[in-house]
Order: C-alpha cells, then structure tokens, then sequence
C-alpha cells in the first residue's frame, strides 16, 4: 500500500535506497548532494536498523568505505557533489574492475549553473569512463524508484552504477508515492569471483576484458530500461532526444502535448536502437540535455556529417549554464518557427534599477576576525600572496577583505603556498577551514613539513562545516594533535581565538609567523556563528 | 487551477518558511506541487528565490518559465523587482517595503517606490511594522503570506490549517502569534484593487 510524501530529489533518491534495503550511505557534504545524507541521518527506519550515516573525511575515503560494505555483499550508496567525483575518482574508476557485490551506487549531484561551485562539470562522462551504466532521473518520482531499481540493476550486472543528479530535481520539492515499508538489507556474503578485487595486472588483464564484454549487456539493459521512452509524434520535421529534467522542460513547453516524436533519456549507456529508431522517423534531431554536450557530441561524431543535430554545439541552446524553461521552448520556436506564438509566452522588461546581491560572511563570523588581522599583518609587506580554499571563508575574496589571490579546489590552499613558496614567494600564505583541512589539507601540510617550507598555513576552525549548512567536522577538537603528529615544529603551532578583543593579539602572532622562515601553523578558533545559535536554541528547548 | 508563484527575500529573512506552510496547506487542497530552491550559498546573506507551482494538472518544469508567474511574493523590495520578467501579464506582486541593505551599491528608496509603482497590481506595505504591531518584527514573513494568501488560489482557512501544522512543534503561543501575524496581512490586503 503506497504513501504519498512530499520530497526534495535528493530525500527521494535517499528514501528510495532505505526502502530497497540500505545498508549503508557514505558521503561528504557538498551542494546539492547533502541533503542525500541528512535525510538518512534522520530517518527513523535508518536509526532504528542503524544503516551507516556517519559523514567521512572525503569523498575517496566514503567512495572506498561503501566499497567495502559492498564487497561484503550489503547495499551502500555514496554520496558528493560533481566536483567530490574528481576526489573519489581512483577508487570510482577502479570499482568498475572489482565490480559490486552487495548493489553500490554512487550519486553524483552535478551544479549546472555553478549556483555553488567552481565548475559545472558533467558526471556522465565520468560513468563512461569508467565504463558502468548511469541512471539520470527526470523528476522526484524516478529518483525514489531508482533507489531499488539501480540496486537490482547493480547486483544484476555485479557492477556499481552512477545515478546523475542535478541541482534543480536535488533541491526540487514535489509529492512522491513510495513504498509503505522498508525492503530488509542483505545479508553478509563475499564475492563469488574474488581474484578481480586484488587489482594486481594478471587479474586486471582479465577482469578488464570481462568488463568490456559486459558492454552488449549494458547496453541491452537501457533499450530495455522503463526509463527510457520513445513517445511517438505525427509532426517528424524534428524529433526531440531529451534526457533527465530536460524532459520535464520539454513537457512544460508543450503543455504536456508534444507534437513531435521524443526519446526520453535516463539510463545509459545510450540506447542505440532507440536512437536509431528516432532518426529514421525524424529529418533532424534537437538534443536536450542538462550539462556538457554529452549526447550530442556522441550523435554528432568527430565529422558531424550524418543526421543533423541541433544543440549546444550550434547555439541552439545556451552553451554553458542550466536549462530553463525559456532556453527550451526558444530552441525548438527557433526550428520550427510556425510554433512560436504557442511556445514563446510574453514577458516584462528586467526593472533596471536591481543589483546583484551576492553572499557575504554573516554578521558575527569568525572568519571575518581572521581576515581582518591577516589583512592588517600583511601590509608591511611587499608583495604577499594568499592561498584561499573551499568553504564559508571562500567569501573572503569580495570586498571588503579581498584577502585571497586563488581557490581552486579542496586542499590546494596549503599546497598552491607551498609550490610558490619554493619559488621564492615570501611571504606565502595559506589560509583553510578545519573540514577542507582533514578532507585533504593534511597531505600537503606533510610535504611542507618535510621541507621545513617557509610559509604560513592558517587554519580557520569554526569546528563545522559550514557552507552546506553545518555538517559535523571530522577532525574537530583533534587539529592541533593532527598539525604535531605531522611533525609540525611545537614553537611554529600556535593556537588563538578569533575574537575582535584579540584582533591586536592576531596581527602579531600572524606577522611574527610571516617573519619565520620556515613552516609554521595558526590555528584561530571560533564556532560558527550559526551553529552556535542552533545549538543555544536546542539547549533553551530541552 | 494553477498558481505559479516566486518567493523571494534575502538569505536568513524566512522566505522559505512561506513555501513550507502553502506547499502544506495545497498538499491538504489535494493539488498538485512543485517547489524549488537553491541551498548552499544563498544563506550566507545573498538573495534568495523559490519557485512555488500549485495545479490541479500535473507540473512538468520546477522552475517558473518567463511570463508564468502569476504572483511575487517578496520580504524585500529590491529582491521582489529582481524577478518582473517572470510576471505573468496581469500579475501580483506582493511585497514587504522595507529595505534590507547589505550592499554597497543598494538604490534609493525612492527608486524603488517609484518603479514598484509602474506595475499595475502591487500589494505593497511595512511588513515589518505590521508585524510589530500585532506580534513581533519576526513574524513579518507572516504578515507577507497574509497579504499573498488571496491571490494563491488556497483557501484562507487551509493556509492558516498549514500555519498551525507547521509551527506545532514551536507551542501554542508561536502558533497563535504567527496565526495573528497572517490574519493582519490579509486584512491590509483585503481592500487592494488594480491600479
């Protein structure tokens, strides 16, 4: 007997997993994925049967722990943003060769838009590469039907299997109908054929050609796939090959009576025969995708000679950024101009007068005492170069700090100072938070420890994670310990709180540093303004 | 029916709390929704919006396409002005009138007042103050659903059903002021008609 309950994407797709009998779910937060987490974290099937939901380090570390889980034959998802996919991309990529045991599937929630990220990469090359199926759904419901559907999909092919995300069905509300009860979880069993666990080259060489056959099997599995339609049409002057929300976008566009035939993409690889069927029936094809051109680059070829494509590519459809509802109804008005009036809605001129609003560090942030001694300690100097990182202190680049000269990616702070410290860079500082310093900080704080390099690293603890909303640290109450245990020098490890009251305090700590040549470390310690309020609150309420 | 509506405020100011309450007062209406976000950033003090979608049909898109969106509803001035060209011929904006300046480059109030006025169905007052006036300054998201509740397409009694749901947890006193702080807001609105 089903329920109806009223979901974001990411709660269906988690709720999904509990309901196909989860065993474990891993992951580290990242926007639009945390959510994914949470909700496992908070529901009560999963606290009573005590399903795994301890946030991990990183995302190679939570890649390779449901590994594991996997392995011993129980069903485990793995959670991350798009970019968190480059983090776990040796144990992802490598899964595919010792294959799954009990189902694995690990969700990669990409950002279109980059509404919170650095990049707006595409996760499906990524299940490609790897060479395993990828699941995409379009809307709230596919994403919960998914959860059971990519586990049995996933022990059937004994492989792990990629479901894609993106933000907009992530952090999208709608009503699902789920299952009224949990299925139960597995039981613990091994591996029936263990030797492609031990990724020695005798068993790679085998395994690789065994995955490679596995291919027709695949592919057979997604022209057979419930979620991969073609939905006739009288009108064939185009057809329309739409995957994910994409879908959606065109249904919206056409008030649900498309007239043209549509293939509705989610799970890859990309079913040949289907696409095939679509081209015979069509003069052209438009391709929808939320993303990279990964469709249509595939459909295009190298000589894009065959069947004409309209896309991304021509500028049918914006290049970079997400669709939208406007991007979709234009690009098919665009081709079939006789449709415009139905498809093209009138709309209001923009009022002239609206700027941007962009984030900023809350009123009361420790972050901001940071910045404001470092800024205030480096004026002496000439030329100095400060390497930003991942997290709530990123806002340290706009005004009124403008602190950092670069952030790339988790970790690269510590590491970026290093490498411009060996080339002569003085002073050279990294600045980190506590959680992107244990997610990977750690490694390249033992390279310069092992070089005695003359830079400072300033970790900025706020003991959470805050950017995604303040999700539990790892390494909180544990990274002065960490910063020894690495070898850094006791007389280079210094600790202060990031109050305005000590502002003076900093600004000499933080030039007496600067003038050391060698490595030194300076943890400033405050908690995050707004856990601390979460947690007054809960305290005043008990 | 149909109503596709954009909220939007400032990170912080309780716009999604709004969504909340009428996403459940439509799932008790039996229509069908979609509401979308963007979490992550947007806390940190910059704006925020929601698409809200309600309809007896089923919705396709999450997002509002241009020119669908029959009503803003917005705790702040610049920010409701921010989403026009996605108001539907003939729509409502609804709008709190005070200010929430954490930019440098903020326009003049006067600017604001003065484009808000080009529009012809505004609903647009003090929210803060009405709020303050009945309850606490905290409850002025209330008095914005208040002002917007009519223009929903949701029963009154349905919404303020949503509001005593919602805010059950938080006691009988929360729930009677935010109750006090709605009532308010469609009483200034109750009288509004086409510029």
């Amino acid at each position: 007997m089903k329920q109806k309950k009223l979901l974001l994407g990411d709660e269906a797709l988690a709720l999904g997993a509990i309901d196909a009998g989860l065993s474990g779910a891993y992951a580290y937060p990242g926007t639009p994925s945390t959510e994914i987490l949470e909700f496992v974290q908070q529901n009560p099937v999963a606290c009573e049967r005590k399903i795994h939901s301890h946030w991990s380090s990183n995302e190679k570390t939570a890649m390779e722990e449901a590994l594991g889980m996997s392995f011993c034959g129980k069903r485990a998802i793995v959670s991350m943003k798009h970019v968190g996919l480059n983090v776990a991309a040796d144990p992802f990529v490598n899964s595919a060769m010792t294959g799954a045991n009990g189902g694995l599937l690990v969700i990669s929630a990409d950002d279109p838009s980059m509404h919170s990220s650095q990049n707006e990469q595409d996760s499906r090359f990524y299940a490609s590469f790897a060479i395993i199926p990828a699941l995409e759904p379009s809307d709230q419901q596919e994403a919960y039907d998914m959860g059971a559907y990519g586990f049995a999909l996933s022990e059937k092919l004994g492989l792990p299997v990629m479901v894609r995300m993106v933000t907009r069905l992530a952090h999208s509300r709608a009503v699902v109908e789920v299952e009224e009860n949990a299925a139960a979880e597995n039981q613990l069993s091994y591996p029936q054929k263990a030797r492609q666990w031990v990724l020695m080259p005798g068993n790679s060489r085998v395994r690789y050609r065994e995955l490679l056959a596995q291919k027709d099997d695949m592919e057979r599995l997604s022209e057979e796939s419930p979620f991969n339609r073609l939905i006739p049409g009288t009108d064939t002057r185009i057809g329309i090959l739409a995957s994910g929300i994409a879908y959606n976008y065109v249904n919206e566009a056409f008030a649900g009576r498309c007239p043209f035939p549509v293939l509705k993409i989610s799970q890859y690889p990309l079913p040949k025969k289907l696409v095939a069927q679509l081209a015979d029936t069509c003069d052209a094809i438009l391709v929808i995708e939320e993303g990279q051109p990964v469709i249509e680059e595939c459909m295009r070829g190298l000589l894009d000679r065959g069947l004409k494509i309209y896309g991304k590519l021509d500028g049918h459809l914006p290049r970079t950024g997400e669709l939208t509802p406007d991007s979709v109804a234009a690009a098919v008005a665009g081709l079939i101009p006789d449709m415009h009036h139905k498809l093209i809605r009138q709309s209001g001129a923009p009022a002239d007068i609206v700027v941007p609003r962009p984030p900023a560090l809350c009123q009361g942030c420790g972050h901001r005492d940071v910045y404001a001694a470092l800024n205030e300690a480096l004026e002496s100097f000439e030329s100095p170069k400060v390497f930003g990182d991942i997290g709530c202190y990123t806002l340290g680049w706009l005004a009124p700090y403008n602190a950092i000269d670069t952030c790339v990616d988790m970790g690269a702070s510590i590491t970026m100072a290093k490498g411009a410290a060996d080339a002569g860079q003085h002073p050279a500082v990294a600045i980190i938070g506590d959680s992107t310093f244990t997610h990977s900080g750690m490694t390249g704080l033992l390279d310069a420890v092992n070089e005695n390099t003359p830079m400072t690293l300033i970790i900025s603890d706020n003991l959470t994670t805050g950017m995604t909303g303040g999700q539990d640290s790892q390494g909180t109450g544990k990274l002065e310990d960490i910063c020894l245990g690495l070898g850094v020098s006791p007389d280079h490890l210094k600790t202060i709180d990031s109050l305005p009251k000590n502002h003076e305090e900093m600004k000499r700590m933080f030039e007496d540093e600067f003038n050391y040549r060698g490595l030194s470390v300076i943890v400033s310690r405050r908690e995050c303004i707004q856990t601390a309020r979460r947690h007054a609150k809960k305290a005043a309420t008990k | 029916m149909k109503t596709d509506i954009i909220l939007a405020g400032v990170g912080g100011q309780g716009i999604l709390s709004i969504a909340t309450i009428l996403g459940a007062a439509a799932l008790t209406d039996n229509l069908y929704l979609k509401q979308a976000e963007v979490h992550g950033m947007s806390q940190r003090g910059g704006d925020v919006m929601s698409c809200l979608r309600l309809s007896s049909e089923p919705i396709a898109s999450d997002l509002i396409p241009m020119g669908g969106a029959d009503i803003i509803v917005s705790l702040e001035p610049m920010e409701a002005l921010r989403y026009v060209q996605w108001l539907a011929p003939g729509g409502w904006i609804i709008t709190n009138t005070v200010p929430f300046v954490n930019i440098t480059n903020y326009p003049a109030e006067e600017q604001l007042t003065e484009t808000l006025a080009k529009y012809p169905n505004v609903v647009a007052f003090d929210m803060d103050e009405t709020a303050k006036e009945v309850a606490t300054v905290r409850s002025s998201n209330m008095v914005l659903l208040g002002a917007a509740a009519r223009f929903t397409g949701i029963p009154t009694d349905k919404i303020e059903d949503g509001i005593r749901t919602i805010f059950r947890a938080k006691g009988e006193k929360i729930v009677e002021s935010n109750l006090a702080a709605f009532r308010a807001g469609v009483a200034r609105a109750a009288g509004i008609e086409q510029r």
